[in-house]
């Protein structure tokens, strides 16, 4: 009779621990929500929102007048902003293919034991730590017309021949994609390095035994097992590129004719240089968007891709 | 003893090559921009290009008198240290109860943290913009902070649940066995414990803050609270480029960071794994 009464007794005290433990759970989750629902998912709702009205910062006495979906028609019609969504995406496409390339042969690379590995890897993480605006301006200084070291390196003294790299619409957005190539491979290749690391030696050991040539363990052991990583890396660095801004800011302006405007910069330039709140909206709801089925579909590739290598 | 482990197909004479070149590949702009700080205006626009600088400060001394090169770093500082700190107690706070407390929704709130940070911020620019201009933040330390902290959570509070996660249950059973709260476990055990994963956390959100551009440029736009980012954007000669005192502006926005990639490259890979690996 004791023992059953202290055995409920016991179970309640247990139930109330659990559901002392959640409030207490839930009391330290709540200032991260605050911040995250007040600063980042009301503000995708209010772009919506504001999307749908015509709002001119320059004129308060227009109002906020409800305009459906006339932004979004304008945004059809609109050709420099088609333009940067083709840019936008063809930016994504060859930044990020080339990034998780290079990135791969860099943590082949590091990937091995050598005296100097921590001074290597800091090296390589050098074009990741600096501001992007200031590998920006270092890439504008070097693709310079008049004393730029990339016309020093092909033409030598011979200024006549220089360059204005910048000027050429198919070499800017080249410059653009290099600037960023140069600054972003090396996050790729700590990524996937993570993913390297993982792989026991004894699978390449036994691998060489029966073996197999350089080629066939890096196509059937290497590749694998570092899909995964390679996919997470693929997803940051696609989201990245989504947003590439700064680049287009310091370097061209989304000039010479618009070869290097995307779509994050166009945004910007509608929303608070022209002060087409409404409009500017309507590109922040497609941006993001975009980005949003992109993180989807990676989410589900890389849960089968998980799966996948947890059976094998 | 093999002579190398990882990668299978390399031997010794490609891989000092290509380790030489990626190494080479990272360092060489910046270097050549840090070499530009320190020439004279003549030497800077010389052809051919002048390879050993005269070593002068010309362009430090005329980035901080004429450009305010030191009010941008003062700015830089108070904005990427508030956000570093406030980033960091709420994390450390979130983090805990996804690692260690029973939670509903987990999955969920792990899912659209990781969801916050992969949005463009042009998506939330223009909302962002106006909630700060309705409550007279634009200009502000604050009205920069809010939005940092709410970009950063996600990098902190992955970092320090993967970290809170990793300690053993034993030491946690043991203080509530003592008849520690729930706060007095967290504060007394768990934070000491978790010190390596906080200042992992700190140094990269940290360097996220110090780095930050597109918000920067749209609430600062007032040069008096202008962060380090924007004024090396915007810097403007009279008539051309000021490219000396533009690198030397840039060399002293990147060598604390070159400072803490050396020092701590080994936390810093862990934490960038950390937060998007797990």
């Amino acid at each position: 009779m004791l023992s059953q009464n202290s055995a409920a007794r016991h179970a309640e005290m247990k139930l109330s621990s659990l559901s002392r433990e959640r409030i207490f759970a839930l009391a330290l989750i709540a200032p991260c929500f605050l911040f995250v629902v007040v600063f980042a998912f009301y503000p995708i709702l209010y772009s919506f929102y504001l999307s749908l009205h015509r709002i001119i910062l320059g004129i308060p006495s227009l109002g906020q007048p409800f305009t459906g979906l006339e932004n979004y028609r304008d945004l059809l019609h609109d050709r420099i902003a088609l333009h940067s969504l083709a840019n936008t995406l063809l930016f994504v496409f060859i930044s990020t293919f080339l990034e998780i390339l290079f990135g791969l042969i860099i943590a082949l690379v590091i990937n091995r034991h050598f005296r100097g590995r921590g001074m290597v890897r800091a090296a390589i993480l050098v074009p990741w730590a600096i501001p992007t605006v200031v590998s920006s301006q270092m890439w504008r200084f070097i693709f310079n017309d008049q004393y730029g070291l990339l016309n020093y390196i092909l033409y030598g003294s011979d200024t006549s021949r220089y360059s204005a790299w910048l000027a050429d619409p198919v070499y800017a957005f080249s410059a653009i994609v290099a600037a960023d190539v140069w600054k972003t491979s090396s996050f790729a290749a700590l990524l996937i390095l993570a993913g390297l690391q993982v792989i026991p030696d004894e699978l390449y050991e036994a691998a060489r035994m029966d073996g197999a040539g350089a080629w066939q363990r890096f196509r059937r052991i290497t590749l694998p097992l570092v899909k995964p990583a390679i996919l997470v890396a693929l997803l940051f660095r696609t989201m990245d590129a989504f947003r590439v801004f700064d680049l287009v800011f310091v370097m061209t302006q989304g000039g010479p004719a618009d070869s290097t405007n995307v779509l994050q910069f166009y945004g910007y330039k509608k929303m608070f240089t022209e002060g087409l709140m409404g409009y500017g909206s309507t590109i922040s709801v497609v941006v993001f968007l975009m980005a949003l089925a992109v993180t989807l579909l990676y989410i589900r590739v890389m849960g089968k891709g998980m799966l996948k290598a947890e059976n094998a | 003893m093999p002579e190398h482990a990882g990668s299978p197909f390399m031997n010794r004479v490609p891989f000092f090559a290509t380790t030489f070149v990626v190494v080479f590949m990272s360092l060489l702009p910046f270097a050549w921009f840090l070499n530009t700080s320190l020439k004279t205006p003549i030497e800077v626009t010389a052809i051919p290009p002048v390879l050993v600088p005269s070593g002068t400060l010309h362009s430090y001394r005329s980035a901080i008198t004429e450009y305010n090169l030191l009010h941008f770093v003062r700015n830089s500082l108070i904005v990427a240290g508030l956000t570093t700190f406030f980033t960091i107690l709420i994390s450390v706070f979130a983090g805990y109860a996804l690692a260690r407390l029973r939670l509903r929704y987990r999955g969920p709130i792990m899912g659209s943290l990781l969801l916050v940070s992969m949005f463009p911020q042009i998506s939330i620019a223009g909302p962002v913009w106006r909630i700060l201009h309705a409550l007279g933040w634009l200009n502000s330390y604050q009205g920069l902070v809010l939005p940092y902290v709410t970009l950063t959570l996600p990098l902190g509070v992955w970092i320090l649940a993967v970290f809170f996660r990793e300690l053993p249950d034993e030491l946690e059973d043991a203080a509530r066995i003592d008849g520690c709260s729930h706060v007095q476990t967290l504060f007394r055990i768990m934070i000491p414990l978790a010190a390596p994963g906080v200042f992992t956390a700190a140094i990269l959100v940290f360097i996220y803050a110090w780095n930050e551009f597109f918000f920067a440029l749209l609430i600062m736009t007032q040069q008096k609270f202008q962060t380090l980012p924007v004024g090396i954007a915007l810097f403007q000669g009279q008539y051309t480029l000021p490219w000396g005192e533009i690198a030397a502006a840039s060399t002293v926005a990147t060598v604390p960071l070159v400072l803490l990639v050396f020092l701590f490259q080994k936390r810093i890979v862990r934490g960038l794994s950390a937060g998007a690996v797990k």
